[in-house]
């Protein structure tokens, strides 16, 4: 299976590998995937309350190249934006940047997963509804 | 020097012996004859040469020479055995039975069967991917023809109780074919002393050429025959017709005349070199070893390093090694190993599997430097991962609710 150089890149030079503190208040964490499924995401933002920006982002991937340059690409994209541009990022941003093909398609669901529900813990965190989004039909 | 690529996917393929080549080239250029040809020098040439390799493999397998079909690989020798018994018995009966680790060849033909009404049953294995012999026995029905059961597994090595199973076979009646495309030319396969009534295997896995292998069928106690799956010229005594493939015979025969002259000696080496590599990779936490490890073959590990996923892990060395994972992320079909699930393994230890198959061509620096390079891997990938995390917590992530997607 041939990868893009852009995947191999994200690979073998992973953006913001690590762990922030998922207790405090301005940290949203979003968990994704499953074991059984062969990946899991988890992606860290860090939020500064005044602005609504994204000021750190982090992540943990279990899985296969594709699954952790999608996850490296989707904290490289989260800094600097606000949450609500975050909310926009859309799994198909991925697939093109990447180059992935129709098989790794679902990593760049669970890429998009994983900033929805990381948005959704810091919102909930925060006193704010957690947002409902369609499911993504995929797996 | 170390030459990069290391080859260690030779249960997949292994490369052809040079002395293999060497015997085949004059097949090709100068005796490029029909051995169906009865009338002229090229014929009477070709024929010779298929003779004396039908006698190299048979000696091998310690068969007669007459026993011996040359087929183009052990998936048609599969269907041509299972197929071929199942047709040529029905008046018998309709039943086999197989086990859930097979090789797809083997699992598919059953399947069909079962589509032409055949009944076919499907024994688990227990964890360390043997069969149970009281399982096997308490599945023959009076409607048995076949049992088949393969000799060593394509994924984790495993060599099934074969004189067991064909003694039971034998005491109810029931043939047994068994696929031993993993074991002929690794280990000692005697069809005699084996019990054996029908076995493909075929020469690419035995360093002899692609495209070429045999259907042993059993002449002697019991006579058995197999219903031809092609029409045609009525080679190979009825049950495969085809021109006979001349050159890849002749390598086939070359081949399995150096697998029994450099067995010994080859397994020694080699299983040496496996057990180096699986002591050192098993020094990494949360590392395990899947099947059997005493009935085994000498040259195959499979190993499981648990929350790394196995893709990812082979990404990051793939240029340099060449090895094949039990992940679903390598195959179209996103489903890990039905081999290691069939062992009781969670998918999660599934997608985390290495198999390694060595060869007659490994050499101790490229396990040295596949043990540094898999276990660097291991380690970065650890660190990146969310389960390792978890785990080093001392978080029990069975106990969590995965959001499926």
């Amino acid at each position: 299976m041939a990868y893009s150089e852009k995947v191999i890149d994200h690979y073998q030079n992973p953006k913001n590998v690590g762990t922030l503190d998922k207790n405090s208040k301005n940290v949203g964490t979003g968990l994704v995937g499953a074991p059984e499924c062969g990946d899991v995401m988890r992606l860290q933002i860090e939020v500064d309350d005044a602005t609504g920006m994204i000021t750190d982002a982090k992540f943990k991937t279990f899985g296969c190249g594709s699954a952790i340059a999608s996850s490296s690409l989707a904290t490289e994209w989260l800094k600097g934006k606000s949450i609500d541009e975050a909310l926009t990022v859309d799994n198909m941003d991925f697939v093109e940047e990447l180059n992935l093909p129709p098989v790794k398609i679902h990593c760049s669901v669970l890429a998009e997963d994983a900033i929805k529900s990381a948005i959704n813990d810091y919102r909930v965190k925060n006193g704010m509804d957690s947002i409902k989004f369609e499911e993504s039909v995929v797996h | 020097m170390l030459k990069l690529p290391i080859y260690l996917d030779n249960n997949s393929t292994t490369p052809m012996d040079p002395r293999v080549l060497e015997a085949m080239t004059p097949y090709f250029l100068e005796h490029y004859g029909n051995a169906a040809s009865r009338n002229h020098p090229f014929g009477w040439q070709a024929e010779e040469a298929v003779d004396y390799a039908r006698e190299q493999i048979a000696k091998l397998i310690g068969a007669d020479p007459k026993e011996i079909i040359f087929t183009s690989g052990a998936t048609e020798g599969d269907n041509l055995g299972i197929k071929g018994v199942y047709e040529m018995y029905a008046s018998k009966g309709n039943h086999i039975i197989t086990a859930t680790t097979e090789h797809k060849a083997v699992l598919d033909t059953c399947k069909h069967i079962e589509k032409t009404g055949g009944e076919v049953t499907y024994l688990q294995v227990k964890p360390d991917g043997l069969i149970d012999l009281k399982e096997l026995e308490a599945a023959i029905r009076p409607t048995t023809i076949l049992i088949a059961i393969m000799y060593a597994n394509n994924e984790i090595g495993t060599v099934q109780p074969i004189r067991e199973i064909s003694a039971i076979a034998k005491k109810h009646g029931v043939l047994l074919f068994t696929d031993a495309v993993q074991a002929v030319g690794k280990v000692p396969v005697d069809v005699n002393k084996d019990g054996i009534d029908l076995m493909a295997f075929t020469a690419h896995k035995m360093y002899g050429p692609k495209g070429v292998g045999a259907l042993y069928v059993r002449r002697k106690n019991p006579r058995v025959k197999v219903t031809a799956q092609m029409d045609g010229g009525g080679h190979e005594r009825g049950m495969r017709s085809g021109t006979l493939n001349v050159p890849g015979i002749v390598g086939f025969g070359k081949a399995c005349e150096l697998c029994m002259q450099d067995m010994e000696a080859d397994t020694k080496r080699i299983s040496k070199l496996r057990d180096k590599l699986e002591t050192e990779l098993m020094k990494l936490e949360e590392a395990y070893i899947n099947g059997s490890t005493e009935h085994r073959l000498p040259h195959v590990t499979n190993i499981s390093f648990k929350h790394v996923e196995g893709e990812g892990l082979l990404m990051g060395f793939n240029k340099n090694i060449a090895l094949s994972s039990g992940s679903a992320c390598t195959s179209a079909s996103l489903e890990p190993s039905y081999v290691l699930k069939a062992l009781g393994l969670g998918d999660d230890l599934a997608h985390s599997s290495l198999r390694f198959g060595l060869g007659r061509f490994t050499d101790e620096e490229q396990i040295d430097y596949t043990v540094k390079a898999i276990s660097e891997t291991v380690i970065k990938l650890r660190d990146m991962s969310p389960l390792w995390e978890m785990y080093k917590e001392g978080i029990d992530l069975s106990k969590i609710e995965w959001a499926a997607h």
